[in-house]
């Protein structure tokens, strides 16, 4: 067990409905089979859907933290949605801050309702590029309907995750985690969710 | 992962389902609640147990009900839970308000999920003010760990003070994850359930003075207790005093500013009554004293008290009470985090501001300006939205302005965009048809607009009932729209006396709501809100009425249909028209349904991650273009 700093905070950011929050919880699990001491927190409203969900998971090697991170002390964030990786990066990247992000969009009722406008995928992504040392992206959404359902993007992300090879957990405790997750799953669900993770997948350095 | 039984195990769970493990730890026999964010999945969690020994579980109608349940099994002599969120205190605080004479027998304790920055609630209420109010012990946990650690203790310390104990867990201890290392599971404690002949359990006058009297014993108890904690020099000059998540925030903030060896931190875990010579003992020879807390200044302001009256020289206080300890939106508003904690301590040693926000100028450049937000929006096929639309269209044919009024659950969205700005109140549980019953007086003084009240099936047995007897009582004006969805959707599906299913899975009776209206005399009309023409016609047809009328609006909830069955809907790009439609982008611009967006051509895209098949917006759309997919929708 090694850190490169303590504690090391990554972010999981998506929008309701995306199921950041089981990543997040098999973000938690992972890190804790690893042996870390860790603290997640959950950030969402009273709409299920459609509003922007962001989790704090904090790793260290022997504290108790409290589960939100400082803004600027952001390690890795993990986002499935462009806008909210720009929203989070915002405010907790700093100089030293990767950015894995998945490209497929999720429109906010307002873009919807053409009272404002989404920004374009590749402002966003040369916006990030000003706030964080590293963006790596990810056709998370493409790759979950590869593996049987779109909406296994949140596993194909957690795959993503344990494939940079700077964060302090090993792949085969998310792997773990993720069976423990599984566990009282239908079989299809169990399938849809091991090929989302086992899926092929390059990590696109921009 | 909650009833494992193998102690010295390290594992991660939410606050939530570690304060339901501490309630195991400490062999709970009952529990209670209505459920309410931020705390529902502690009583969810005891309810889906899979082991042998079974907790008995109720969602109770409402949390009045919920916590005289609770204590009848104290009374009895079992260890019994009771669990809420902060409003749902206040519904049952009349019982609070008596239960503290008699006092309870079995551990009795309640658990109040408070949500500061009403991430999702209406409104931030602090709870702890109830616990001074009712002079009951108070609890506050800061982590997942000490939560467990707290409810575990918490029916210990009720059964030797004889009185229930208050456990106030904010959301950030709720919906956090932490790490615990597990205790074992006691079999069963009680052998004897009964009530003696002697036993008799009444709030009278004089019972007052034991109310006092078990206070005390619980200031007693808190001076040794353990979930209090200081660290830092002692006689330190300055002393910050703190609790719950706001203690491990300041934690961080002292290192981070390297101020850990300067000034003290007095954390505290027992926050009613306080433990007094405790916190004379750490402050007396402080200056400066600091409070960081969630959300009013209640320990600000009963420290103060505390100091006036036994302290011995002049203190200087810094909190939300003097301003100086602020959350986002200013003293006493939200939520705190290292950031404010940070902030508020370097200004106090005229440090510069520690918070390193990244410089987003370029950003800013890049995309001219804020980034969309994300407004709260009704899910995709969720018949609310239906509800809604079917509602303002009929109050627009009727042409008289009328009002809707409404209250808490999934549909409280109807006060914002997502439901086309339709609600004109909304306050506590059942408070739209409670103020249906004055509007729907006003006739008398020339008012002539119709009044409505839309209410969920859950919300109907909670808190309407009442309020639908005044209105037939007193013949009030007024429709009732009881938007049922057969769930309670908002907190995560729970059952509720209409389904015909108990909180633990059971097969249960299912009450009607139309058998009930009917029985009071109520005209009931029962529509499926999907079908928005016939919804819309009946809805007039209503409004023509004197008296209370009640429409019930029935589809199940789209995200527990769409776990049964999952249609798809698409969009046939031949027959869809896009900006020549002349129907201005309807089902994604105007009905906006989070599933359809507009594509490049500006025809309409379904979502097929979004999309949960209700088929509203293939009745809405003027040209038939949308179809379900494997219905002759699948066009090439």
């Amino acid at each position: 067990m090694k850190l490169k700093k303590e504690p090391y905070n990554q972010i999981i950011a998506g929008v309701g409905g995306q199921g950041n929050i089981l990543a997040s919880a098999l973000a938690g699990i992972a890190a804790t089979v690893a042996g870390y001491n860790v603290v997640v927190g959950e950030t969402y409203g009273a709409s299920q859907r459609g509003g922007s969900v962001m989790s704090h998971v904090r790793l260290s090697l022997d504290k108790t933290y409290g589960p939100l991170v400082p803004s600027g002390q952001a390690d890795l964030i993990v986002a499935f949605e462009p806008l909210e990786a720009l929203r989070v990066s915002s405010k907790y990247a700093g100089p030293s801050t990767v950015v894995i992000v998945n490209l497929t969009p999720v429109y906010p009722v307002s873009v919807l309702l053409q009272e404002a406008s989404y920004p374009d995928t590749e402002s966003i992504l040369t916006a990030l590029k000003t706030l964080a040392k590293e963006i790596y992206t990810v056709d998370a959404t493409s790759l979950a309907r590869k593996a049987g359902d779109p909406r296994a993007q949140n596993i194909v992300m957690i795959n993503a995750m344990s494939l940079y090879p700077d964060q302090p957990v090993e792949r085969d405790f998310y792997n773990k985690a993720l069976e423990e997750f599984l566990q009282g799953a239908g079989s299809e669900q169990k399938e849809i969710n091991r090929r989302a993770f086992e899926i092929e997948l390059d990590l696109i350095k921009i | 992962m909650i009833s494992l039984n193998e102690p010295g195990r390290k594992v991660i769970m939410s606050g939530n389902e570690a304060m339901a493990r501490g309630a195991l730890e400490a062999g709970v026999d009952f529990c209670t609640s209505y459920p309410g964010s931020p705390s529902v999945e502690i009583a969810e969690s005891l309810f889906k147990l899979k082991t042998e020994k079974k907790v008995y579980g109720e969602w109770s109608t409402n949390e009045i009900v919920a916590l005289e349940a609770a204590a009848a099994a104290s009374f009895a002599g079992l260890r019994s839970i009771c669990i809420m969120k902060q409003n749902g205190l206040a519904v049952a605080s009349d019982f609070l308000l008596s239960l503290n004479h008699p006092g309870t027998r079995g551990g009795l304790v309640i658990i109040v999920g408070d949500d500061p920055g009403a991430h999702s609630s209406i409104n931030e209420v602090d709870s702890r003010h109830f616990a001074r109010q009712a002079e009951l012990p108070l609890l506050e946990p800061s982590s997942v760990a000490e939560a467990r650690d707290m409810v575990r203790w918490a029916f210990e310390l009720s059964e030797e003070l004889e009185t229930c104990v208050i456990i106030r867990a904010v959301t950030r201890v709720c919906h956090a994850r932490g790490n615990l290392v597990l205790e074992s599971i006691p079999d069963k404690l009680v052998q004897d359930v009964r009530i003696e002949p002697w036993d008799r359990f009444l709030c009278i006058a004089p019972m007052h003075g034991m109310v006092h009297m078990r206070q005390e014993k619980a200031r007693k108890a808190f001076e040794e207790s353990l979930f209090n904690l200081y660290t830092g020099p002692e006689h330190a000059e300055t002393v910050i005093v703190s609790s719950g998540p706001s203690a491990l925030y300041a934690h961080e903030a002292l290192y981070l500013l390297s101020l850990n060896e300067n000034v003290g931190l007095l954390k505290l875990g027992t926050t009613w009554p306080l433990p007094r010579d405790l916190i004379l003992e750490h402050l007396q020879h402080a200056s400066k004293i600091i409070l960081f807390e969630e959300t009013d200044p209640f320990l600000e302001q009963n420290i103060t008290s505390l100091l006036a009256q036994f302290g011995d020289k002049k203190y200087a206080f810094y909190g939300q009470a003097s301003g100086y300890v602020s959350g986002d939106n200013g003293p006493g508003l939200g939520e705190l985090n290292v950031d404010l904690v940070a902030r508020s301590l370097a200004k106090a040693f005229d440090l510069p501001d520690p918070v390193k926000l990244p410089d987003t100028s370029q950003v800013n450049d890049l995309l001219k300006g804020s980034l969309p937000e994300r407004e709260m929006a009704l899910c995709a096929g969720c018949p609310h939205r239906s509800s809604f639309w079917a509602i303002k269209s009929a109050l627009e044919l009727d042409g008289r302005k009328g009002i809707v009024l409404g209250d808490i659950g999934c549909y409280t969205l109807g006060a914002s965009k997502a439901g086309f700005w339709l609600l004109r109140s909304l306050m506590c549980m059942g408070s739209g048809v409670g103020l249906a019953n004055g509007f729907g007086q006003l006739h008398r003084f020339g008012m002539k607009q119709p009044v409505l009240a839309v209410m969920g099936d859950s919300t109907f047995f909670h808190a309407c009932l009442p309020a639908l007897v005044n209105g037939v009582y007193n013949r009030a004006n007024f429709l009732a729209i009881v938007l049922d969805n057969s769930i309670t959707a908002m907190t995560g599906f729970q059952p509720h006396p209409g389904v015909g299913v108990s909180a633990t899975g059971e097969m249960a009776s299912s009450i009607k709501i139309e058998d009930i209206t009917t029985a009071m005399g109520i005209r009931t009309e029962v529509s499926d809100p999907h079908l928005l023409n016939d919804t819309i016609k009946i809805i007039s047809d209503l409004l023509q009425e004197a008296g209370p009328g009640v429409l019930i609006l029935r589809k199940e909830c789209a995200l527990t249909a769409v776990k049964k069955e999952r249609k798809l809907y698409i969009v046939n790009e031949k027959l869809c028209a896009g900006s020549s439609c002349g129907c201005n982008n309807f089902c994604s611009t105007v009905f906006a349904c989070p599933a359809i967006s507009i594509g490049a051509d500006s025809k309409a895209v379904i979502s097929d991650v979004i999309c949960t098949g209700c088929g509203a917006c293939a009745l809405l759309c003027p040209k038939g273009a949308i179809l379900e997919a494997n219905k002759g929708g699948a066009v090439s």
